[in-house]
């Protein structure tokens, strides 16, 4: 249910938040499409491997781009076990910390799958780890949907600067940034090309500082 | 800081942007914790000098399922019994450091004078007969959620129009999201100035009826009635009202709304406003998830999303 909506609405929904090209001038890739690929299959086993083949696992990916993420995680999930994995979306913008900081801005999706989150255990999935604010941001939305089981946390980048104690439990990429840098996350479900872009730092609002 | 005083404040951008976030928070709204931490510590005012209990409990509602400090304030035993103007019940409710005003008067305009002497954001609740821009909102909420999109469809919005803010917003917002508007009321229910309003209007309800998607039937305001402009309710009713047979003439898919309180047997009779085709109670919960997506995008960030718009007068 949730991969036809998700198709249809959000990602036009979203486009805006696609980068234009200028924007990419100066930046370098650090993972191509078929590294981001071998990324997501290798966490996807890992999800396997701790959570014992994968039972009761909820993925919920944090929009815009840990949404398709998600569902791809859940997808090889599915080819490689068999088993059915619930995916979704978990919009954090009322819980967000930086709001007094930027004009209000529109509401994301949240599509929580069927059978709720309660004593599952809940994946959240987002593109890139940065100051962990949007995480503790998505522990907040959570608690106010229900109770999991546990809750583990995978990211495609994990770029540092952490500002808050929040550590993945399943990283794609580890990456060394300067704070001078940004990072990029393109999709091919929005951006039609997957890549991790590295490039100088853009002057931007400070609502998207913790991404 | 900027403010909802009027229909007219949205563009069409905003309109949509306020409809879609009202659709997630409408979604968010079937779940058992029905809070968010977004407006904690922020205080909103419920300024109400004319009784409404379901337009203040809704916007009472949307400000604490954001977590915002709440506090009603009410002319009936308040100081405004004992000749305080408001002016300077503006002036407490900035000196108290009030973040959003909500407000009803029975002046048409206050909401505007209000912005200028607050530094809150505004909230028109619906000022004299001028507007009530949230009920329109909701009205398009309503619309969107039962028809789809707004463009071309065609609304026709039935009674007292003079007295009426929630035709003037809804003529005003409907225009601006690409719907067909045709007013009908009776020659002395109809403002001088209509023809300035980007609408059609009609007399005879039963030429409109096949053509319309949507009908509205508005309150006859009692309380705003100085003059005799219709002989008697049975008149009125017999000629606007919407019985089973009016009904029947409507298009096999058309709705029905009414902003309520409604009098049932005179505007609408039962039948027809318990049919599953008339969304009057859908209305009121859509009340809430637009009330709550205009607080959200006034006071969520540090300015107002909704953002071409200046406090005039």
């Amino acid at each position: 249910m949730c991969a036809n909506k998700y198709a249809n609405s959000d990602a036009d929904a979203r486009s805006e938040d696609a980068p234009p090209r200028a924007d990419l001038e100066g930046t370098r890739a650090v993972l191509e499409d078929l590294e981001i690929s071998r990324a997501l299959t290798r966490i996807a086993h890992e999800v396997l491997e701790r959570t014992k083949g994968g039972e009761g696992v909820t993925m919920l990916g944090i929009p815009t781009r840990g949404v398709p993420l998600a569902r791809r995680l859940a997808e090889r999930i599915e080819r490689v076990e068999d088993r059915h994995v619930p995916w979704g979306s978990l919009d954090i913008t009322m819980y967000r910390d930086d709001l007094r900081l930027a004009p209000a801005r529109a509401l994301g999706r949240t599509d929580i799958p069927a059978d709720g989150i309660d004593d599952r255990v809940v994946v959240i999935v987002d593109d890139v780890l940065f100051s962990g604010r949007s995480v503790r941001a998505a522990l907040d939305a959570l608690n106010d949907l229900g109770r999991p089981r546990a809750v583990q946390l995978a990211t495609l980048v994990d770029r540092g600067h952490r500002q808050l104690p929040i550590r993945a439990d399943y990283v794609g990429k580890n990456l060394p940034t300067s704070l001078r840098e940004n990072v990029t996350v393109l999709l091919d479900e929005l951006d039609g090309r997957d890549a991790v872009l590295v490039g100088p730092a853009k002057p931007r609002t400070v609502s998207e500082g913790d991404r | 800081m900027r403010h909802l005083l009027s229909a007219e404040d949205l563009s069409y951008d905003e309109a949509i942007l306020v409809l879609d976030t009202a659709k997630e928070l409408a979604q968010l709204s079937g779940r058992s914790v029905k809070k968010f931490p977004t407006l904690r510590g922020r205080t909103v005012v419920n300024l109400f000098y004319e009784d409404s209990t379901r337009t203040r409990t809704s916007f009472e509602l949307a400000a604490k399922r954001l977590s915002a400090d709440v506090i009603n304030f009410s002319a009936k035993g308040s100081s405004v019994t004992k000749g305080e103007g408001l002016k300077d019940s503006a002036l407490t409710l900035q000196a108290m450091g009030a973040d959003g005003v909500v407000i009803r008067h029975s002046a048409s305009g206050a909401a505007h004078r209000l912005a200028n002497w607050v530094d809150g954001a505004v909230v028109n609740a619906g000022d004299g007969t001028h507007e009530h821009p949230t009920q329109a909102l909701l009205d398009a909420f309503t619309m969107r959620e039962r028809m789809g999109d707004l463009a071309g469809l065609r609304v026709t919005i039935v009674g007292d129009v003079l007295h009426s803010r929630v035709a003037r917003s809804n003529v005003v917002l409907l225009h601006t999201l690409g719907a067909e508007v045709t007013l009908v009321a009776p020659p002395t229910l109809v403002p001088v100035s209509v023809h300035t309003w980007p609408c059609a209007v009609s007399y005879r309800l039963d030429d409109v009826l096949p053509k319309t998607d949507v009908v509205m039937m508005l309150r006859v305001q009692a309380e705003r009635m100085k003059d005799a402009f219709f002989p008697t309710a049975r008149e009125y009713s017999r000629r606007y009202g919407l019985d089973r047979e009016r009904f029947a003439k409507l298009p096999s898919d058309a709705i029905v709304m009414h902003p309520g309180p409604m009098i049932r047997g005179m505007e609408i009779s039962a039948e027809v406003a318990d049919s599953p085709r008339s969304t009057i109670t859908e209305q009121v919960t859509n009340g809430l998830s637009v009330r709550m997506a205009v607080l959200y995008l006034l006071l969520g960030g540090s300015e107002s999303a909704l953002r071409n718009q200046e406090a005039q007068g």
